[in-house]
């Protein structure tokens, strides 16, 4: 094969891939702005004949679509902003600070990583409504403030951290608060950005555990009303498409925006060391 | 002595999180396994009895269960393979030097993996449609009669899998990238001396250096895998005729639609065994493999 006609064939590839990656996306947005009803049609269209709001305008008027993205933002900011603290913390401490069992409270913490979350689902369930945290944004938000994984991105990325710096600030008497916040947290920001791209994503998508706790419909999230609308409106792809933009689009732009960070921290993450 | 006790200070918090919203709830689900907790003893404690093993026995005895750990095996032992296979093929292409815009490519192929689930399970619901959606429309085109994708019972595994590898290939995807950039040049040039082509290159060169990364990924993917739940809870409620229920879907009814939460968490312990012997295996034959 020579490098010309290798070229036609493995760009052909990519486009075709790319193409099968991203219509389901773009679809997703063309339809959303369908009138109702003029989706479900042969050939099915590809483009809004007469462009409508109407779907968006349904969502949030009707369906609470507005009340959702509140709970789904809402949620999503307070797990990210308190593992992000918790996390750092422990992940900083373990790679940088001495103290007795470090290594063996560190490797027991690892060996759990195996667990799958769903096992602790049932008893979680149950600890929770006699906190009388079911059906509550604190029965989603706790269980999320600290991470296994997120310590270990930061524990991994805390290496590298100079002891000498830290050893020098000690010397000029800085207390441990004051050299974490100053000396410590302006060096680990990349992954500190990493770390709360992964977790806004990670919980702002979660589906299970949100089905579970939040009982009521007043403060779901936006995936467990997505399910729980789409049993309801099946005859309505145009309005349940334009309740997958409201869902999908703020994670995506978030994503554009940081890809950077977000694909060295997945590399991070997965080699082990 | 001051540092060691700050040190405790900084780890304490997230520690005392994951012990009693994860490692205490985790060691309470074994002891709950033996348990008949249920909607009885949700209301009044005084109701609840240790049963030894007779959930897990019960549950070894209950075909719905064999069905859903069927439906489970076939989506791994299918989906896993399958979905490291697209991941790879991607990552060769994108790291081909013929290659044009990769890095649009790369952002492009990866979209899929941060979308809501939960959304995109929607869209592919109405794309998957028998009568309007597109896929059957396009078939048509070109005279294949219309697939009823998620309500015949032999389509709707398969459909759920070609989505999930659709929504999850370009994770692996990045990671082997960094794993194929990380061979030395040097070692295909060698070979491309000795006259190899470029498959036989990276069968010879390639592959097995790339050996451990994809050992790492197809266990991650696999542990992944096990876990189904969200795409058939979504698009089939585990139907047509069971066939998409999952060993999750499973434990997620028995524990909170039957509030059967005694025997819903010998499901999870039994899942969970499962996933860590195949992890086992899997190492055991990458190692193995990797030394010959």
């Amino acid at each position: 094969m020579n490098s010309r006609s290798g070229v036609v064939v493995i760009n052909g590839l990519l486009v075709g891939l790319a193409a099968i990656a991203l219509f389901p996306l773009l679809w997703m947005v063309s339809v959303s702005f369908m009138p109702a009803g003029t989706a479900s049609a042969l050939p099915p269209p590809l483009w809004p004949a007469v462009p409508t709001l109407a779907n968006y305008r349904e969502l949030f008027a009707r369906d609470g679509m507005g009340r959702y993205f509140f709970n789904s933002a809402a949620i999503a900011t307070a797990i990210t902003l308190g593992s992000l603290l918790l996390n750092v913390m422990a992940g900083y401490a373990f790679s940088k600070l001495e103290f007795t069992g470090r290594e063996q409270l560190f490797k027991l913490l690892f060996g759990a990583l195996v667990i799958p979350a769903q096992v602790a689902m049932m008893p979680l369930f149950l600890l929770l409504k006699h906190l009388g945290m079911v059906n509550t944004y604190g029965g989603v938000i706790v269980p999320g403030l600290a991470g296994i994984f997120g310590i270990y991105l930061v524990r991994q990325y805390a290496r590298s951290i100079p002891d000498e710096l830290l050893e020098a600030a000690r010397v000029d008497g800085a207390g441990e608060l004051l050299i974490f916040t100053r000396i410590v947290v302006p060096l680990l920001k990349p992954i500190v950005i990493t770390l709360a791209l992964f977790t806004f994503l990670g919980s702002w998508n979660d589906f299970m555990w949100p089905l579970i706790v939040l009982t009521g419909q007043d403060l779901q999230t936006l995936p467990v009303a997505l399910a729980s609308l789409s049993r309801e409106h099946v005859q309505d792809p145009e309005l349940m498409m334009a309740g997958s933009v409201v869902t999908i689009l703020p994670v995506l732009a978030l994503f554009l925006a940081l890809q950077r960070h977000y694909i060295d921290g997945l590399l991070l993450g997965s080699v082990k060391g | 002595m001051n540092a060691r006790l700050a040190a405790w200070g900084f780890v304490a918090p997230a520690v005392v999180v994951i012990t009693v919203f994860f490692l205490l709830p985790v060691a309470g689900a074994l002891v709950l396994s033996f348990t008949d907790f249920d909607l009885y003893a949700l209301a009044d404690m005084r109701n609840l009895r240790f049963v030894g093993l007779a959930n897990y026995l019960h549950l070894l005895a209950t075909p719905l269960f064999w069905q859903a750990l069927g439906n489970t095996l076939y989506f791994v032992l299918v989906g896993v393979p399958l979905s490291i296979g697209v991941s790879l093929g991607a990552a060769l292409l994108l790291n081909s030097r013929l290659a044009r815009a990769s890095a649009f490519f790369r952002t492009a192929l990866f979209a899929p993996v941060v979308t809501t689930l939960v959304a995109v399970a929607t869209i592919w619901q109405y794309l998957f449609h028998t009568r309007y959606g597109l896929l059957n429309y396009t078939l048509g085109m070109v005279h294949v009669s219309p697939v009823d994708w998620l309500g015949d019972p032999h389509w709707a595994m398969p459909t759920i899998i070609l989505f999930a590898i659709w929504k999850n290939f370009g994770y692996n995807m990045v990671i082997l990238m960094a794993g194929l950039q990380a061979i030395p040049r040097e070692l295909y040039e060698a070979a491309r001396i000795d006259g190899a082509s470029s498959f036989r290159q990276f069968i010879h060169v390639g592959l097995p250096m790339l050996g451990p990364t994809l050992s790492l990924v197809s266990i991650l993917t696999m542990a992944g895998y096990f876990q189904l739940f969200a795409e058939p809870y979504v698009m089939t409620q585990g139907g047509p005729q069971q066939s998409t229920l999952s060993v999750l879907y499973f434990m997620y009814n028995e524990g909170f639609k039957w509030w059967n939460l005694g025997a819903a968490s010998a499901v999870a312990f039994l899942l969970f065994g499962l996933i860590f012997l195949c992890t086992g295996a899997l190492l055991r034959l990458t190692r193995v493999h990797g030394a010959t």
